[in-house]
């Protein structure tokens, strides 16, 4: 009877995984959604072409090599295949019935794949409108394969960095990965836009900046909602158990954290931008939910659900400033991306030490410096190498045709298009 | 005979189309158009930061008259399209040579 119990519990843990992971999978057409809608109709195709395919290249990488990396897995995943179901029932004896969760290693790829996934996706956003197809596609091969990897071996892996200092043993701690995954993903887009440059007609030569307003907000609305709803396999799924009472109720906490500070990030963002602004921008309150789920993505199950809210409501205050400043300093960002997953997710890594006691402060920093530095630093030597051999930006001309017809052939909304 | 080409905001159609079946005008035709004036369209913020919006839409009305009743129309179509407000319009009027109704073959004042 035990072991049908543990039976049913491994079933049940492993099924989690993969229905959180399924919901996070999901995010990627929210990012899609969202990045066709805030950049203008003449480049529509062309990033939406990018999201399918990195999210295709992310999936073949990590089980090329990333998962060997991060987890010490086979290469191609070698023995994946394997089900041993005497080793199941003595890990959940050992274990006991509401110790650590045992569950089929193939759904720990497939849940871990679609992170690596989003990480790339929050590239796409950033660079968008001007980077060439085949770069970026170069690009996500290095990333989802080796560099993000290489950040999550040494987090979520528990390996030392480059056998220096070990972040677990600092106190570094990030649930589902603010830093690890939200941060990386930023760090990786804020290289690639500074060897860019900004789009054509951004910023005027004494200074203005000129706004390039999206082509289809109800796109980017919808994108946001398919995010949002992503979340709750990105942060629930962290909890990597639901087979006990304790990890139940802990997945419920975050289920309902991770809502909260959502809505506090939407309403906190679309209060700010109204006294800045004069005006509800609806951009800016769909950066403010996810501003406020990525706040919240560090630690979503220690908060309380106030205290959740109110994290939510800093990081959308923060993304709105945040925005308005990288456009000051002239690093077009066609999305807020590296607002959003960057700036916001440096404040959700700090805020972690405030409800989770097994944290501490410097260990957040140290985490989330060696991240941002590793990302940024090997991304701006692979672009650079991109950028010396090929060319990581359409010319001119290319740029003011659209994306769409120069890498891809074909309009968006081609019923607009004057024959 | 008279052409009168009146260039109103669009929520003013209505009350335009109104004032002048009140007075007798048998038929407008109207085309909704884009345009800016002395303000040169307006500015929205996106984002934090500004966009000229160059063309604004507005509603183009074109009326042909006798010209007896062109002081009538004229001042029909000032008092319903007017709201005080910048980017009110334009009344344009210029000389008709012919009209012709296509169905009967009649022709000037007949005809309109």
């Amino acid at each position: 009877m035990e072991n049908q119990i543990f039976e049913l519990q491994y079933a049940m843990d492993t099924f989690y995984f993969l229905v959180c992971g399924a919901l996070v999978m999901w995010m990627a057409a929210g990012f899609a959604m969202l990045e066709a809608g805030l950049v203008r109709a003449k480049n529509t195709t062309e990033i939406l072409t990018k999201n399918v395919a990195l999210f295709a290249i992310a999936c073949i990488m990590y089980l090329v090599c990333g998962y060997s990396i991060m987890y010490d897995g086979g290469i191609f995943l070698n023995g994946i295949e394997a089900f041993d179901l005497a080793g199941v029932l003595s890990d959940s004896a050992a274990n006991g019935f509401d110790g650590g969760s045992v569950y089929s290693g193939a759904s720990d790829f497939f849940f871990q794949v679609v992170f690596v996934a989003t990480a790339m996706s929050i590239v796409s956003g950033a660079v968008a409108e001007r980077m060439k197809l085949w770069a970026f596609l170069a690009f996500a091969v290095v990333m989802t394969g080796f560099i993000y990897p290489m950040e999550g071996a040494w987090t979520w892996g528990g390996v030392d960095v480059f056998g220096l200092y070990n972040l677990g043993d600092l106190g570094f701690s990030d649930f589902a990965g603010s830093g690890i995954v939200h941060m990386a993903g930023a760090a990786a887009a804020l290289a690639g836009v500074l060897l860019l440059g900004a789009r054509k007609g951004k910023y005027g030569p004494n200074g203005e900046i000129h706004a390039i307003p999206g082509s289809n907000l109800p796109l980017a609305t919808l994108g946001t909602f398919i995010l949002w709803m992503g979340w709750f396999g990105f942060n629930g799924g962290s909890v990597l158990k639901l087979g006990d009472a304790a990890s139940a109720h802990s997945v419920a906490m975050v289920f309902l954290n991770t809502n909260t500070a959502a809505a506090g990030g939407a309403m906190a963002a679309l209060i700010v931008g109204r006294f800045l602004f004069g005006k509800a921008d609806l951009t800016m309150l769909l950066n403010g939910a996810l501003a406020g789920l990525v706040t919240i993505t560090a630690e979503p199950s220690t908060p309380t659900a106030l205290t959740a809210t109110i994290f939510g409501a800093m990081g959308g205050v923060l993304v709105v400033f945040s925005i308005v400043t990288l456009d000051k300093l002239k690093i077009d960002d066609p999305v807020g991306a590296i607002s959003v997953h960057g700036v916001v997710g440096f404040l959700g890594l700090l805020l972690v030490p405030v409800t989770n006691d097994g944290s501490s402060f410097s260990g957040q920093l140290i985490g989330a410096v060696t991240i941002f530095a590793w990302v940024f630093v090997a991304s701006l030597i692979v672009w650079a190498i991109l950028k010396a051999i090929f060319g990581i930006r359409v010319s001119e001309e290319d740029e003011y045709e659209g994306m769409d017809i120069v890498d891809c052939g074909m309009e968006a909304y081609p019923e607009f298009v004057k024959s | 005979m008279k052409l009168v080409t009146a260039i109103i905001k669009p929520f003013k159609l209505d009350d335009v189309r109104e004032a002048l079946s009140e007075i007798g005008v048998q038929g407008i035709t109207v085309t909704e158009v884009k345009g800016f004036g002395r303000q040169k369209g307006h500015t929205e913020l996106y984002r934090g930061a500004e966009y000229v919006v160059d063309f604004l839409p507005k509603v183009k009305i074109e009326v042909a008259i006798a010209e007896a009743s062109l002081d009538q129309v004229i001042e029909a179509i000032t008092k319903a399209a007017n709201t005080g407000k910048i980017g009110d319009g334009k009344i344009f009027v210029t000389t008709l040579e012919q009209a012709i109704r296509i169905r009967t073959g009649e022709t000037g004042e007949d005809a309109i």
